[in-house]
Order: structure tokens, then sequence, then C-alpha cells
């Protein structure tokens, strides 16, 4: 297997999502697998072989700073919320905790 | 029944006062009601406000535009200002996302008179082949239910078939548009990267998705391609182009033109009947007078592993807005660091963690040259392979997909076999080139063949042409229908 039971729980701590330990083992397979298929990439040769990062051929696509987009109103967009609304802003947690 | 109508015919009778937009609502209405318990199509139903909308445009009475009146479903992902719209994920579907603004092409839409009639089903943010990781569960084939009908759009791709609707709206990133479009047996075009506006879809992989649609004759493809490409100063990656009236283009003259045949989509292990049909069509496009050359697109072999590693990658980082702050699925938690893993885990479904952590690992330090520049530059060598081949031939045709129609749960447990689904779709979306799926025959069990038709960037009127001249000719009494049971 390509990719060990604590890379998986550390790519998950990065990804932010938790993983139940029968998690862990399902996702250290299907993930090893994936990794193991895409990696005959290496055997392409892409030596003096630019990056493509886009297709399209545009560069710099600049306009005016100015809005032209009203479609939501700030309050619209607040209320998409999940969480508390408090003076217009989100209270979500508290980063240090609640005790 | 007017549902089975495409937007040509009932633009025709609309304007000739031989049926109103209410009636061309109701009958689709009348068909999700009866059919979609089967299908499992439409995952949202806006049918009041749809009938609302076609009262009004008939009591306007100006049928001025091919689109007036003429209902459609999107799929989930195109946001409409007041309309639920979850992206068939439990992360939005569990407090109904109800965005306040309307995508780009919901917009012109609405701006040409079309009828918005409810949300189609997806896999969950448009991530896989057969709509089984869609939130609502999987949409089935409407010629065979034991059969998915194919993803991510397939429940535009079924309902299209199935004249729940007269079009649909539905996204393309690496053949979410054509295999299921071929798997139901109604036309579905990818166009050009940059064509069409992404503003106010739900973004899968940045780079790649594309917005486009299904219907049910390429004439209709053409017409609605001119209504919703062009420049958004919304999406900046939406060129100045102009955009032709794709209709017009339509000569049904493809006389003279050099179809390449790439010999890498032809391996001992396609389906015989897919390979056979395939055969026929060419065959059919030889009758219409052009000529046929074998290529070569080397790279071909590597398209499903770039695939794989550049998608993953723009997904990491695209859902990382799903946190449970501004939108989506909220939970539990002690502190906001455990309220972020607690939100996004209940929420996703194993597809998208899957992705996630893979394009997670592909760019995580020490990984980001081996797999993610790595698949950026064997991308170069794909998009080159296609620049070499259009210097000699006009289109290329190849089928859209290995099989016909797969069983429910045929690769539910292997995510490999399940990216293998795509090994004939993504070279275009890797290279950003038009390609578009026309049904060309059926298998021995009634399921449909797809043809895919493909041409070099920008060149939309010349695939639609070679699209249009085929349809008529394979099929002049237009596509069959399922009957659906």
């Amino acid at each position: 297997m390509s990719l060990s039971k604590d890379d998986v729980k550390h790519i998950a701590k990065l990804a932010r999502l938790n993983l139940k330990d029968s998690e862990v083992d399902k996702f250290t397979r299907e993930l090893s697998s994936i990794i193991d298929y895409v990696d005959q990439l290496q055997e392409v040769d892409t030596k003096n072989v630019e990056p493509s990062e886009q297709v399209t051929g545009l560069t710099n696509g600049f306009r005016e700073d100015k809005v032209i987009e009203k479609d939501a109103t700030p309050d619209e967009l607040l209320e998409t919320s999940p969480l508390p609304i408090i003076e217009r802003q989100i209270e979500t947690p508290s980063a240090h905790g609640t005790n | 029944m007017p549902n089975a109508l495409t937007i040509t015919e009932a633009h025709k009778k609309l304007k000739a006062k031989k049926i109103s937009s209410e009636e061309l609502t109701r009958s689709c209405i009348k068909q999700i009601e009866a059919v979609d318990d089967k299908l499992n199509a439409v995952v949202y139903r806006n049918f009041e406000k749809a009938l609302e909308e076609a009262k009004k445009v008939d009591k306007e009475g100006t049928f001025d535009h091919p689109l007036k009146g003429i209902p459609y479903l999107a799929k989930d992902v195109y946001c409409e200002k007041g309309i639920p719209t979850t992206g068939c994920s439990n992360v939005l579907r569990n407090k109904d996302y109800v965005p306040p603004f309307d995508s780009t092409t919901t917009k012109r839409l609405k701006e040409a008179g079309a009828i918005s009639i409810g949300k189609t089903n997806t896999d969950e943010f448009t991530m896989g082949a057969s709509t089984e990781s869609s939130c609502y569960g999987v949409s089935t084939c409407p010629w065979d239910t034991s059969r998915v009908a194919g993803g991510s759009s397939g429940g535009s791709a079924a309902a299209v078939a199935a004249d729940e609707c007269i079009f649909a709206l539905g996204t393309d990133t690496g053949g979410s548009i054509r295999q299921p479009a071929g798997f139901c047996g109604c036309v579905g075009l990818r166009s050009t990267y940059g064509r069409t506006s992404r503003y106010g879809v739900m973004s899968m992989a940045s780079s790649l998705d594309t917005i486009g649609s299904l219907a049910k004759s390429v004439e209709d493809i053409a017409l609605l391609l001119s209504a919703i490409a062009g420049k958004d100063p919304l999406d900046a990656t939406t060129g100045d182009r102009a955009v032709p009236d794709y209709l017009a283009g339509l000569t049904g003259d493809i006389k003279g033109m050099t179809v390449g045949i790439p010999k890498e989509y032809f391996p001992d292990e396609l389906d015989s009947e897919v390979h056979e049909s395939i055969k026929n069509a060419v065959k059919t496009l030889k009758k219409l007078g052009v000529k046929t050359k074998e290529i070569s697109l080397p790279h071909t072999k590597y398209a499903v592993p770039t695939y794989y590693v550049v998608v993953p990658s723009e997904i990491s980082s695209n859902m990382a807005r799903y946190d449970g702050i501004r939108y989506g699925h909220t939970a539990e938690a002690g502190d906001l660091i455990e309220y972020y893993f607690n939100a996004r885990s209940e929420g996703f479904g194993d597809e998208v963690k899957r992705r996630i952590m893979i394009g997670t690992y592909a760019l995580s330090a020490g990984y980001y040259d081996a797999y993610y520049r790595q698949a950026q530059k064997v991308r170069t060598l794909i998009k080159q392979d296609f620049e070499k081949a259009f210097e000699e031939v006009d289109v290329i045709v190849t089928p859209v997909s290995p099989t016909p129609a797969f069983k429910i749960g045929a690769h539910t447990d292997d995510p490999v076999a399940m990216y293998l689904e795509d090994v004939f779709s993504v070279s275009q979306a890797l290279a950003g080139i038009p390609s578009l799926s026309v049904p060309c025959g059926f298998s021995k069990n009634k399921l449909p063949i797809a043809l895919q038709i493909m041409g070099p960037q920008w060149g939309e009127e010349r695939v639609l042409n070679v699209g249009y001249s085929f349809q008529k000719a394979m099929w002049p009494e237009g596509v069959p229908k399922p009957e659906i049971a």
C-alpha cells in the first residue's frame, strides 16, 4: 500500500475531516489504490514541458473597479448562514472553546 | 404530447398559438408526476412558480425568442434566486441552501423567457459518473431502470430522454454532460472552456468545469449555445470572442471534411456492440461525403490519471468553502476547529471525502512536484496531441464511453473502476476543446450508444454541423424514445 494509516490520518487532519477507525482502514485501502493508479504519470517524460495552468489563452482580464453585480444584498447573504447573526456578523463557536 | 417536442418544434407551435406555454409546462409536470418515481431525476419541483411564469408569457403572447415559454430543468448546482439548490449534498440539504442570486446562465435563460420548472439530480457536487453519490439516491436510465442514468448530469439526461422537460442544463468537468446523454439517448455538448460562464454554478474543478445543455436534437443544442455563450464580467475565464448564430451554422453539408479516428479509443477490450455501433456511424458519415483518417493521440492512456490528480487538487481547495459558517450543515462543537471538523465530516459523502483527501495529498509539501505539477505537464502533452491532430483533420470521432449504461451498484466498491468509466471523456476536458455526444445506435438490450464528435478549441460550429448532419441521416424521424417501465 502506497499510503499508511498514519498518512491517511494526517491527510484527514489537514483536510479538516474526522475519520472513525473503520473509515481509516477503508480510506487507506481506497486512497492507496487511487495513488497506485495515478502513479503511472511518473513514467511520462516531461523534461522541457511547461505545465498547463489554464487552457483559455487569456491573460489578465481587467475591468474597471466598479460594482457591477447587485443581485444579492449583504443581509440576504448573511441569511444563508446556519449560525446566529448578531449585528450583521456571524457568531461562530469560540476559537478558544466554551469552557 | 407537447412535452415530447423539441425546442424548435415547440416554438413553432407557440408562435402559431397552437399550444400555450401553460399547456406545454403542464404536460412536462404531468410527465414528471407520472414517471419520476421510477427515474428519480427531479430533486426539486418548482411547479407553482413555473405555471405562474408560463401564464405571464402566454398573456404577453409575443414569442419573439425561440426559448420564450419553453420549460426546462437545471442541474442542482445552478443557483437560482429563491430556489433551494443543494448540489445533491447533505452539506447544503440539511438547511436547504436558498441562493440569493442567479447563475449567469439561468439569468440569461430567464431573460429569454424560458421557464425553470425544477432541479435535477447529480452526483454530490458533480463528483461521479452515475449519480450514485447523490444524497437523494441514484437516477435510473429510462431505457432500463435497473441501470444508472450516468453522471454526473444523470438527472438532466434522464429527464430529457423521458420528456420530463423540453431541455435541461448540465455541467461537464470530465464527461458529466456527454456520458449521461449517451447512456440515456439524448444530445449533449461540452463547449470550449471559456465559451460559457460558470458564475453561480457550484464549482468542482475550476480549470475544467464547463456549463452546457442536454436536449433532444442538435438544433436545440445549437440554439441554446447561442443563448447562453459569451463573455460574462462575472467569470474572468470567458473571452471576448463573438458568439455566432450556431443554429444558422447547421448547413447539413459536411462533404469533403476529414474525420479523424484515433486508434487509442478502440482498444481490444472495448465493448463489441459499442465498437460496431461507432463503425456504423463512421459509415453513415462517409455516405455524407467525409474522408476518414486514422490518427494517434499518444497520451490518451495518461488522461484518466492526469484528470484524477488535477481534479481532486482543485476540489480540495473548492470544498474548503463548506465550513458550516456562511452556509450549509451545522454541527455541535466545543470550539471553532472542532466545529469545522464536525460540520464537514457529517455533511460530505465518501466520494467527496476521497477526492478532498487525494487532492490534499497531491498538493502537500513534498508531493506537489511529483503529482500536481507532473499532471499539469502531462496535461500540456495531451493538449498538444489534439493540436497536432487538428492540423490534419477537421473533427475527431470516438465512443463517448466504453460501455452502455451499467447496472446500479456495479462500481460502488471500487473508485478506480468508476474513474475508468471516464476513459474517453476526460482528454477533451483537459485540452479545453468542444465535444458533442449524439446517439448513434442501440445494444441488443436496447440501451443507447453514443458517438462523440470533437473539434478544435472554439470549433463548436463545425462540431455541431457534423452532429446535425449525422443526426439527420441516422435518425430521420428523430431519436427513438424509451418506454419507461
